[in-house]
């Protein structure tokens, strides 16, 4: 008799074997390093740190490490891990003005106090697979400028909005926590933001890029792109002031876009954020963009596109969520199916029997 | 932190006795007019009962507001919700998630946060002291958790409550919902009963 | 922390926090006393995905405890893969003893199915809800829904159901058919069939559901009124087989159908495994 999907204790007992010894694969072939993923595949790292809520290098690399290198298992086994740790308060904001930058880009003037730096960037490689890396080989070491850590770095924003051609940043409203409470709509700008942080980087980017193609009102420039190291400060209450705990890498993307203005308000150039932890750029400018589009309505623009529309795109931008849900129709349906073939069936032969009626009905004139 | 020797305890083992505790809250409100007693209800501090000592720890913590009425807010009251829950403990009626008053307090609901037509389930749930759950006058319940009806004699109410709780009752789906607590005994009334004489 | 810690690292018992369990436990309250109503609750990401029974599992283990005797169906069957994986998930982090006797368990959690046993007053029935919204196919919104149900206002759903009358000649749906609780919630029953419909009116067990990723639980109270939405001219009415279960030969309860060779022939079996099994063991017994 056919039971697949039953007895299944053993069944399962084996494809949980079989899929660890999957992810070892060929035992004759050294065997991966957390290390190793931290240090090589440090921007598969940053992504699942990112999506998955969790600043840690080597638990995202152990995700890596565990789910094959499928960097959507990795952030679901990262967020589930996550969930159950304590809760000890929120950190102060992270200033980035004191960030030491590794690269820091505008688009939008040619030099800017601190400086353009260009940094490590894929931008201006060749896309030329480079043969050279399919054997282990000495690198020399990359020359880098010594970093002045004690001098700020302004904000591109924060000079244009000296002069008033920029928005101050939106007046945010409480801050929530997605983790900790449902989504309601509408939402916040904060909740907001911390739902596109945590985001699909696929699904940010498609809805960022449709932006760009007319659906949705953006005229988007990069005021800035900075990558680099930022101090983490946290106030134990028992101390009352702000301890520094930690210096986590992070992305920040400020993108300024044009703002026509009304009768009363003068033209000003508004803002769109993104953020990402480690090196994340892409990451963090469709967030920017997706932002900036989700602010139609507070702008007083027509929302009619995909990115404007905010519930839209914070019902679907999860995607341990969306795995989780499309996955899901593998599980046997059969209760459901049978239901349906029995409505089936029946609607059917009453159509069969109303077209023979029609039959007889006809002859019998 | 003198009074932490003079604190009252909590519960035993938080995780099993809050779950045991739990599952008698859930058959009482499940089943409206039902007495039910409590496992290992811990002695309340001050003038609270056991019952609502229990239900408290079971239920708050930091994210549950909890307003006393004057007959509860007594130091060892407070102390003990905080140091045991966590709870804030709020002057305000409106901010609370949960309120403790007795038997006798005039409009023992009212100003309780009642939900929204959009929102009900953010009204505030309210413990009554009262002398006992059996020897008051009679009156019938019927509802949602009852099998057509039930005779509940809660002691301490006048009619002006029960005036009151149709008031609220006519206000579903918002409207708050009550615990009646005795010794280490409760009986949920939640707002979908309606009440008979 | 309890013994169990030792066996699972740091994880408490049940899995959730104790601060998780009191949140999602005042929900279930408030679910309980405004029956059908979906109370939003901030549902924690699970070591399980999304899709497969993430809120069941909360809602079951905000209630659990080590005097429980826990039942897990999908399909109505306590072999499928995905009820093995959650009864073990639960034998391991919460010490629990489990049963494929629906009479014996307290708790029942469930996919797809109510049991043909007729449950008893105590036993607690957890739904694993994956669109706890029963508008949601007529309006994708949120932000709509939650207006309708405010307003009571389910002209949509009356709408659908007539045009599905209209096209076919009867009320096509199959599954997840939409029901009012006690005369004011429009309530999704989950993807059961419509043919268990009958046994969530009045039933003597607390119906509880739990929707994870859509993070909203609601309850059905013992003895709540539950109709499935009908018209006075086009009666609800439930599935029904010609044949019977070629393993115990009921005529009364939900059939699977299984295609049993190349030429399409067909075998009907109960998809009620314990109901089938125990009407099966006094025939083999006698053997």
């Amino acid at each position: 008799m056919y039971v697949a999907v039953k007895g299944g204790e053993t069944a399962i007992a084996h494809s949980l074997d079989l899929v660890a010894d999957k992810r070892r694969g060929d035992r004759d072939i050294a065997e991966l390093s957390l290390e190793q993923i931290d240090q090589q595949l440090g921007l598969a790292v940053d992504r699942v740190m990112t999506e998955g809520s969790c600043y840690d290098r080597s638990l995202a690399a152990l995700a890596i490490k565990q789910a094959r290198g499928d960097l959507i298992e990795a952030i679901f086994l990262l967020r589930a891990y996550r969930t159950t740790l304590p809760r000890f308060g929120d950190s102060l904001p992270l200033d980035t003005s004191a960030m030491v930058a590794e690269r820091r880009i505008s688009s939008t003037f040619k030099d800017v106090p601190g400086g353009q730096v260009l940094g490590p960037t894929y931008d201006y490689t060749h896309r030329l697979l480079d043969f050279s890396l399919m054997a282990a080989d000495e690198r020399p070491t990359a020359p880098t400028a010594p970093a002045d850590t004690n001098r700020t770095l302004p904000r591109v924003g924060d000079i244009l909005e000296r002069e008033g051609m920029l928005e101050p940043p939106p007046q945010d409203g409480a801050s929530e926590d997605l983790t900790r409470q449902p989504l309601t709509l509408p939402a916040s700008r904060p909740v907001r933001l911390q739902n596109l942080a945590r985001g699909d980087e696929g699904f940010l980017l498609a809805l960022g890029y449709s932006t760009q193609r007319g659906y949705g009102n953006n005229h988007p420039f990069v005021g800035e792109i900075r990558y680099g190291h930022v101090p983490v400060s946290f106030v134990p209450e028992e101390l009352g002031f702000a301890i520094e705990i930690a210096e986590i890498d992070v992305t920040e993307c400020d993108m300024v876009n044009q703002f026509a203005g009304s009768h009363d308000v003068p033209p000003q150039f508004t803002r769109g954020y993104g953020l990402a932890f480690g090196h994340s750029e892409r990451k963090a400018m469709s967030m920017a963009l997706v932002d900036r589009a989700l602010r139609a309505e507070e702008l007083s623009e027509s929302a009619t596109s995909p990115a404007q529309d905010e519930e839209f795109v914070l019902a679907h931008s999860d995607n341990v969520e969306a795995s989780g849900f499309v996955q899901h129709l593998k599980l046997p349906h059969y209760v459901d199916f049978q239901s349906e073939l029995v409505v089936v069936r029946t609607l059917r032969a009453e159509v069969e029997a109303r077209r023979r009626q029609a039959v007889l009905d006809q002859a019998a004139e | 932190m003198s009074d932490l020797r003079t604190l009252a305890p909590g519960l035993a083992d938080p995780s099993h006795d809050a779950q045991q505790l739990f599952r008698a809250i859930l058959d009482a409100a499940s089943h409206p007019g039902r007495i039910v007693s409590l496992p290992s209800a811990p002695a309340g501090p001050g003038a609270l009962s056991s019952a609502a000592t229990a239900y408290l720890l079971t239920l708050a913590d930091r994210d549950t507001p909890v307003w006393l009425a004057s007959d509860f807010d007594r130091p060892e009251v407070r102390n003990f919700l905080r140091f045991h829950a966590g709870a804030p403990i709020v002057a305000a009626r409106a901010e609370a998630s949960f309120g403790v008053v007795a038997a006798g307090t005039p409009q023992p609901f009212d100003g309780f946060n009642l939900g929204t037509d959009a929102y009900p389930d953010r009204s505030a749930t309210v413990l009554i002291e009262v002398p006992d759950l059996q020897s008051g006058p009679m009156r019938h319940w019927r509802g949602p958790g009852i099998a057509d009806r039930t005779s509940v004699g809660i002691a301490g109410l006048g009619d002006a409550f029960w005036d009151d709780w149709a008031a609220n009752h006519a206000l579903f789906p918002c409207g708050v919902d009550l615990v009646f607590t005795a010794g280490t005994e409760l009986c949920a009334l939640p707002r979908s009963i309606a009440v008979e004489v | 922390m309890t013994e169990n810690s030792a066996k699972d690292g740091a994880y408490n018992y049940a899995y959730l926090d104790e601060q998780t369990k009191r949140m999602i436990r005042r929900a279930i309250l408030k679910a309980v006393a405004v029956p059908g109503y979906q109370v939003p609750f901030g549902g924690r990401e699970m070591p399980l995905p999304y899709g497969w029974g993430t809120g069941g599992i909360q809602v079951t283990a905000a209630i659990i405890g080590r005097d429980d005797t826990l039942k897990v169906i999908d399909q109505g069957a306590d072999d499928t893969t995905n009820a093995v994986s959650i009864r073990r998930f639960f034998a391991r982090v919460a010490e629990v003893a489990t049963t494929t006797r629906t009479e014996e368990a307290t708790v029942i959690q469930t996919r797809h199915r109510v049991p043909e046993t007729p449950l008893s007053e105590g036993q607690i029935l957890v739904f694993q809800v994956p669109i706890p919204e029963p508008l949601r196919m007529l309006e994708p919104r949120e932000t709509e829904t939650r207006t309708l149900h405010a307003l009571s206002e389910y002209g949509v759903m009356q709408v659908s159901l007539y045009e599905s009358i209209a096209r076919h000649g009867r009320i096509s749906k199959a599954y997840n058919y939409p029901v009012m609780v006690n005369g004011r919630y429009i309530m999704s029953p989950s993807p059961i069939p419509k043919f268990d419909n009958p046994k969530l009116d009045r039933s003597p067990a607390l119906q509880l559901y739990g929707a994870g990723r859509e993070k909203r639980i609601y309850a059905v109270p013992p003895y709540t009124p539950v109709k499935s939405l009908d018209f006075d001219d086009h009666p609800f009415e439930i599935e029904t087989w010609e044949q019977c279960c070629e393993l115990c030969g009921s005529k009364e309860s939900f059939l699977d159908e299984m295609i049993v060779d190349d030429d399409g022939k067909r075998l009907f079996v109960c998809s009620d495994s314990d109901y089938c099994e125990r009407r099966r063991a006094p025939a083999e017994a006698a053997e």
